[in-house]
């Protein structure tokens, strides 16, 4: 059989007041896998990724992450956040810190008690992540970039150093919601390659996005939702080629 | 003529400012009246700081809603009646026995202050991009430590000027303390008048004096400013 899930969801439901808009999900993401998540605009996508690191509370059913049941309100959710990345359709990158600090906030935040713990002095830690940061940006060619305000950035600029600064924490799973979207379409293909890339080297990921020809290459198994649930899934040859639903059928010949 | 009104207006300027020390008087005056602003911007800063944290935390996450009824209570109460009647209640009733009537001054305008400072400090986290909040939490940092590092340095720029309004404005309101017997600076001109019967130099000189920390105010605001908008600049100079 297959190892362990990194996440397990189990009958997960979401409703704002009276709309519900997750029903009854369940679904198992394992160590390494990409999984794409495609659906029309308000089946449930976002709420669904959301749901997956709680930043929207889930109002039913189980998220089993790292063995721990991460939708019980009583879990330290902070603790499992550090262990996944997510990356925003609107980047998200901190205003009030530059581009280097965007990147070692949270890891020096988070981990300079351990390391004194461990012996390191405060300034020796933080010199660890500003190295780490360094790599980080040369890795995506904008270590000239790393003192630099986000306001005086491009879109595509913004979207891979927020990448990169979720990979700063060391995840075990990345969250992607519409990485693109808010791009011009110039530079849809940087971040994509970069996601790409950390896809290549074994990073287990979920990606909701609408472009279909990149989730063709990329994905390792593909959700359709629909009204909320999950309406099909399957490899991307199954799902693009051969759709079985048909809400699927439709959907795809909307957007293909 | 020309010479002798010179020497009329030497002399009432000399009554104002030099017979009897009053020049003292002033800088009593000014010094109560810098200790009162003070005092009363710390204690609005900080009541007024919490209680939109309150308000902010509490529609992020739900929690905290006792406090926030507290507060808008404590902002209705505070913005719906004179500030002279909060002094007044303070200093003839809650305070009647302790005469440090200074601090009583200082209490009241800090209270007051806080109202406003709330209203204020709202609009400034609601000015900030809740996509901030949520990428801080989605990398695993705690409400309070993306509060900490990124919420407030954004919503403090963003409040400032009317932060500094508010400075402002609550300098100059501390004059009514003189309705309650506080020697601040608003209160010296009728006490020098009262011996010289002359109120045009000491009225005169404490506008000048208010004016000096109304600019000084306004200089800081400026400081401030500059340094916190450096973020739009692109070039981070550390
Ligand atoms: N915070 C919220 N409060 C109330 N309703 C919400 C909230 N967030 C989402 N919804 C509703 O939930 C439904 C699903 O939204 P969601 O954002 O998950 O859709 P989506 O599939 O991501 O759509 P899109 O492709 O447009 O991003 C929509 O009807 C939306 O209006
Ligand atoms: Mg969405």
């Amino acid at each position: 059989m297959m190892n362990k899930p990194i996440i397990e969801v189990k009958g997960l439901q979401k409703s704002f007041g009276s709309l519900n808009v997750l029903d009854d999900i369940s679904t198992s993401i394992y160590p390494g896998e990409k999984v794409v998540v495609i659906g029309a605009s308000g089946s449930g996508k976002s709420t669904f990724l959301r749901c997956l690191n709680c930043l929207e509370d889930p109002t039913g059913g189980q998220i089993i992450f790292d063995d721990v049941d991460i939708a019980d309100p009583k879990v330290d959710i902070n603790i499992h956040r550090q262990n996944m990345g997510m990356v925003f359709q609107q980047f998200n990158l901190f205003n009030n810190k530059t581009v280097l600090e965007n990147i070692m906030l949270a890891p020096v935040t988070i981990y300079t008690k351990k390391a004194v713990k461990e012996g390191k002095t405060k300034a020796e830690f933080k010199e660890e992540c500003r190295e780490k940061a360094m790599a980080l940006l040369r890795r995506i060619g904008l270590e000239d970039k790393a003192n630099v305000y986000p306001s005086t950035l491009s879109g595509g600029q913004k979207q891979r150093i927020a990448i990169v600064r979720a990979l700063a924490m060391n995840p075990k799973v990345m969250l992607f919601d519409e990485p693109t979207s808010a791009l011009d379409p110039e530079m849809v293909g940087e971040v994509l390659n970069l996601i790409k890339e950390v896809a290549s080297e074994g990073m287990t990921m979920v990606i909701v996005t609408h472009e279909m020809g990149f989730a063709r290459e990329v994905a390792t198994r593909v959700l359709f939702m629909d009204e909320g649930r999950i309406a099909e899934e399957g490899t991307p040859k199954e799902l693009f080629d051969n759709p079985q639903n048909p809400r699927t059928i439709q959907f795809l010949k909307a957007v293909l | 003529m020309n010479i002798l009104l010179a020497a009329s207006i030497i002399d009432r300027l000399r009554k104002a400012v030099i017979v009897d020390d009053r020049w003292k008087l002033y800088l009593e005056g000014l010094g109560n009246t810098i200790i009162i602003a003070l005092i009363a911007a710390l204690i609005g800063t900080v009541i007024g700081v919490f209680f939109a944290m309150v308000n902010y935390i509490n529609k992020k996450t739900g929690k905290l809603k006792v406090l926030k009824v507290i507060a808008n209570i404590y902002i209705t109460i505070i913005r719906g009646t004179p500030v002279v009647l909060q002094l007044m209640i303070l200093y003839f009733i809650v305070f009647v026995s302790w005469d440090n009537g200074l601090m009583i001054g200082a209490i009241t305008f800090g209270i007051n202050s806080g109202a406003y400072v709330a209203e204020i400090a709202r609009a400034g986290f609601e000015s900030v991009d809740d996509g901030q909040m949520e990428a801080g939490r989605s990398l695993g940092l705690s409400t309070w430590q993306t509060m900490y590092h990124i919420i407030i340095p954004q919503a403090v720029k963003n409040c400032l000027p009317p932060l500094f309004n508010e400075f402002i404005t609550l300098v100059k309101e501390t004059a009514i303390v003189g309705y309650v017997g506080i020697m601040d600076l608003g209160k010296i001109p009728g006490l020098i008048q009262s011996r010289t019967f002359d109120y045009l130099f000491p009225l005169l000189i404490a506008a000048v004096l208010y004016l000096i920390v109304v600019l000084g105010l306004t200089q800081l605001h400026h400081i401030l400013e500059k340094k916190l908008s450096k973020s739009d600049r692109g070039r981070g100079g550390k």
